[in-house]
């Protein structure tokens, strides 16, 4: 069979000659429920493999099967693992986008496609390949049920071929992928040979793109975020979790499942931990907090919609001081809004969720690693301060393949915060729940069961003085919330700092926080080498703000205020914390369209808003 | 100085079989309405808790929000106790429970917390037959609102202002026998022995009780043309069986007639003995109990009794699994892995 190459015109016409190593996005698209997960994970694997640095991300429909669905894999030898917005290499198998992909393309990429599509019709400023995926899956497949789902890994094949990534490396990632079924690993061994047998008889590699080993990945471990964030909450010391399936989260407590069944079960087969799917978010919540008010480090996972959801009940925790941990796992809203997409927008509604004068204190993890690591921290503050405590991770970082660096097995003790047992309460006689004696504005608690005549205090969601007896006496209602207030200041000295990097001598700053982080480090070096503008950086990853926060924009000329949503909601709180005259300073770059923020992007808005 | 003989043993209070008097189970001063029902059902339960002999500090008190919800500050000062929100405490006393699975859990609701704003979580809670004794008081009306209907309002009933009622009630017994509860029964705040003898069964039950207690609202709906008012539940009351509870502690002294009265085991080995007053009635039959219960409201009756038990089914927290240890003071030696297990995960994923 003879290729179908296409020699490219125009600008792509002397791109034959050079070589770009370690350096492209490759997009997959599908179609939802056509199996190509394993075909993506063993790609992203193979080149991770080679010591290249990979990032992997799903772009999905909210449907079960028959809809496009991208995945999008970007290599970059210097570690930039954000989203790049150009596509350099298409495998196109949706008959149904194909064209639209096509279009969107720039020139010089290169295209895969099923030979029927016949896609090299379309444009002439691009490299094609076509691969007659039914003839070659035929030959390895005998049986015809099973072809389906081995025709995704003939691209593996062919790709590894066009991009020169080793074979060795594909079977081990298949190996991987595959590791409780033989025959199937053989299957699929089979298939993408087949693939790599083909492109290098018939295909004559035009594009520039390669894949070299190298070693920046040793050691390195892939994981969304998810299942980060169910590991650490695994090592955390966490009894109880209770949950409501909503995208993107479920996958957090599914995950928790296997992992809490497999290592917090013990010899006898009895669990250390409670898991249970409640009827809705209220009811989730609804648990956390029981549990929490009973002792147990109690969690749950959600989403925009179930944070709604839980508004009355976080008010509860809030004013009555209850322990728990709520993972956010941000998706597009209002309302349903695009509930496979990411986004940062629920960071001022969780900031103040609930009536009356509630706040609470959010986390911000940006990396797997910090989902796992802020498990820790989450719970530890949730018990110190009694409240709730919202890890605002995104769909982003839960649901697709990140790498890091292995986990730090948690150094910090487990602690249960300032829990009085029946020989502290005989030693004292008694206790007010809610009296101040620390001045750090959190008093002691007791906890349900404690074999002590004096330990049982009256928990209620209405207004009570320091010995938590009903009271609507304004003294009592203003000392109490005073006092909230207090605690809530104490907490920004204990939540985690920002991280911080400089440039040299930079007038500007840019505030972000979350996944933004991938985009803003590749973004600040595109603004150094092609506009010579210095910027500093501060990455939030706690609310209440610390001292560092308000020292980095005193600091500073102006602050870019970097963010997945349309309100500039982390401005706004900003804007509430800080003094008058550095209000001025803050600017917002915006970032909506649901896809994971790019640093191209914010170059470009943040280079014109200098004026460059 | 005059001698005078030593007062008498019998003059120093009365204990229980752990040694409490009945003063270690009161709680505050009620600040419902003077001839409540909710006080004669505050005062039941700090007998049948006395009577039982159950460590106050092991009861978690757990409510929504109303009149009714108020009430757990009125008994049981030495039991941990849980003003929640409005229609969801079944979910507060389900995390209590996983938490702590040695705690006795009371819930306290009414009517509207239970059947209009809390129906949701009701249902659920009831499906799981998690241990706990939830008590409905009961009396069609929201009173902190000052008198508008809630869902188990009888279909004719008429308020205070002349409003009648447009739409039929949700009977909470039989949707919680429907769901799955283990042990369902109504009674009347003023019945005090049936009341009494239910609330100690209850404590001896491990699973779901659902009672429903019909207790009038003196302010909003004790008037002529309510059917939730002292005479109309006088006058229409049938009882399905009179009880008689043996607690575990206690010799069974009495004979009885096994034609006519049925012997229930508890879960804690005390017994519950139901003499029938209706002949055929079988109270561990789910669908004779639903199909008796739905003749009830079609003849207006109040009908009063133990309606199912069931002590076989499996609790919530029996099927978990859990450690016997309650999961709140599990130490971290237990509760986080060791290092290989972290370094184990790493290497999977590398």
């Amino acid at each position: 069979m003879a290729t179908t190459d296409v020699v490219p015109q125009g600008t792509g016409g002397q791109l034959g000659r050079k070589r770009i190593v370690n350096d492209m996005s490759i997009q997959v698209a599908t179609v939802n429920g056509s199996g190509s997960q394993s075909s993506n994970t063993v790609l992203l694997r193979s080149i991770f493999q080679m010591g290249v640095p990979i990032s992997g991300k799903n772009l999905f429909p909210s449907n079960i099967a028959g809809l496009p669905t991208w995945y999008t894999i970007r290599a970059n030898k210097d570690g930039y693992i954000g989203r790049k917005k150009e596509i350099d290499f298409l495998v196109a198998m949706n008959a149904e986008t194909a064209q639209d992909d096509v279009m969107s393309l720039a020139p010089g990429a290169a295209v895969l496609y099923d030979e029927p599509l016949a896609l090299e019709k379309l444009r002439d400023d691009l490299i094609f390949y076509s691969v007659p995926y039914d003839k070659l899956v035929a030959t390895v497949c005998p049986e015809a049920k099973l072809r389906k789902l081995v025709k995704n890994m003939v691209y593996v094949g062919v790709i590894a071929q066009l991009l020169e990534i080793e074979m060795g490396e594909v079977e081990k990632a298949i190996r991987k992928q595959f590791a409780t079924k033989a025959k199937a690993a053989n299957l699929n061994l089979a298939a993408a040979q087949a693939g790599f047998d083909y492109a290098k008889a018939s295909l004559q590699k035009r594009g520039v793109f390669y894949i070299e080993r190298m070693d920046k990945t040793a050691g390195k471990i892939i994981i969304d975020g998810n299942s980060a964030a169910a590991l650490g909450c695994m090592f955390a010391g966490c009894t109880v979790v209770t949950w409501y399936p909503i995208t993107p989260s479920s996958s957090l407590v599914e995950t928790m499942i296997e992992y809490m069944k497999e290592y917090r079960v013990g010899p006898d087969g009895k669990a250390t931990f409670a898991i249970v799917q409640a009827e809705d978010e209220l009811a989730a919540i609804g648990m956390v907090i029981g549990a929490g008010w009973a002792g147990a480090r109690s969690m749950t996972a959600t989403a925009g919609p179930g944070i709604s959801l839980m508004s009355e009940f976080a008010g509860l925790a809030y004013y009555a001081e209850i322990p728990g941990v709520i993972w956010d796992i941000q998706r597009v809203g209002p309302s349903t809004g695009l509930p496979t997409r990411t986004s940062q927008g629920d960071i001022l509604a969780t900031a103040f969720l609930s009536h009356g004068d509630t706040k609470h204190i959010m986390l911000i993890p940006c990396s797997a690693a910090e989902c796992f690591s802020m498990a820790a921290e989450a719970f530890n503050l949730a018990e110190q301060f009694q409240t709730l405590i919202f890890v605002m991770s995104d769909l982003d970082l839960g649901m697709n393949n990140w790498m890091s660096d292995p986990f730090d097995y948690p150094t910090t003790p487990i602690k249960r915060g300032k829990v009085l047992g029946k020989e502290e309460l005989a030693k004292l006689g008694g206790f007010a729940r809610y009296k101040d004696l620390d001045g750090d504005g959190v008093g002691y608690r007791t906890l349900p069961g404690t074999e002590h005549p004096a330990a049982a205090y009256f928990t209620r969601g209405s207004g009570h003085n320091d010995k938590s007896d009903y009271s609507e006496r304004p003294d009592d209602y203003e000392d109490n919330m005073e006092r909230l207030n207090r605690k809530f200041e104490t907490a920004r000295s204990f939540v985690p700092r920002p991280e911080i990097l400089k440039g040299a001598n930079a007038k500007i700053g840019i505030v972000a926080y979350g996944t933004s982080h991938w985009g803003i480090i590749e973004s600040r070096d595109q603004l150094r080498n092609e506009y010579a503008l210095e910027t500093d950086y501060l990455r939030l990853r706690a609310y209440p703000f610390t001292r560092e926060v308000h020292e980095f924009i005193e600091q500073h000329e102006r602050i870019y205020v970097v963010e997945q949503n349309r309100d500039a909601q982390m401005l706004s709180l900003l804007k509430l914390d800080l003094k008058p005259e550095l209000i001025t300073r803050l600017r917002s770059i915006s970032h909506l369209d649901g896809l994971p923020l790019d640093a191209r992007s914010v170059t470009d808005e943040l280079s014109t808003m200098e004026g460059k | 100085m005059a001698t005078t003989p030593a007062e008498p043993r019998s003059s120093e209070p009365k204990t229980n079989h752990i040694g409490l008097t009945v003063i270690d189970y009161k709680g505050g001063k009620t600040t419902l309405c003077a001839g409540c029902g909710h006080n004669a059902i505050s005062e039941r339960i700090i007998e049948a808790m006395y009577d039982m002999g159950v460590q106050p500090e092991r009861v978690a008190k757990l409510s929504g929000i109303g009149c009714s919800s108020k009430s757990p500050a009125y008994f049981m000062n030495r039991s941990h106790s849980f003003n929640s929100v409005h229609g969801r405490m079944p979910s507060v006393a389900t995390g209590a429970m996983l938490a702590n699975r040695n705690l006795i859990a009371l819930g306290v609701s009414g009517d509207g917390d239970t059947a209009s704003i809390g129906i949701g979580q009701f249902v659920h809670l009831m499906r799981r037959n998690l241990p706990i004794i939830y008590i409905i008081e009961d009396n069609g009306v929201y009173g902190l609102t000052k008198g508008q209907f809630s869902a188990t309002a009888d279909l004719g009933s008429k308020l205070k202002s002349g409003v009648l009622n447009d739409l039929p009630p949700i009977d909470t017994c039989t949707l919680a026998i429907q769901m799955g509860a283990t042990f369902v029964g109504r009674s009347f705040s003023g019945d005090k022995r049936q009341l009494s003898t239910l609330l100690k069964a209850a404590i001896a039950h491990n699973g779901t009780v659902m009672l429903d207690v019909v207790s009038p609202c003196v302010t909003f709906n004790d008037h002529e043309g309510s059917t939730k008012s002292y005479k109309y539940v006088k006058d229409h009351e049938e009882v399905l069986q009179t009880m008689n509870f043996v607690p575990h502690f206690e010799e069974i002294d009495v004979e009885y007639d096994p034609g006519t009265t049925v012997n229930v085991t508890m879960h804690d080995g005390s017994h519950l003995q139901l003499r029938k007053l209706e002949e055929d009635y079988d109270a561990t039959d789910r669908i004779q109990a639903i199909t008796r219960l739905t003749e009830a409201h079609d003849k207006d009756e109040v009908l009063t009794g133990l309606f199912y038990v069931n002590t076989k089914s499996p609790s919530f927290l029996d099927a978990l699994n859990m450690v016997d240890q309650p999961l709140a003071t599990l130490p971290e030696s237990v509760t986080r892995p060791g290092k290989e297990v972290l370094e184990a995960v790493m290497q999977e994923l590398r």
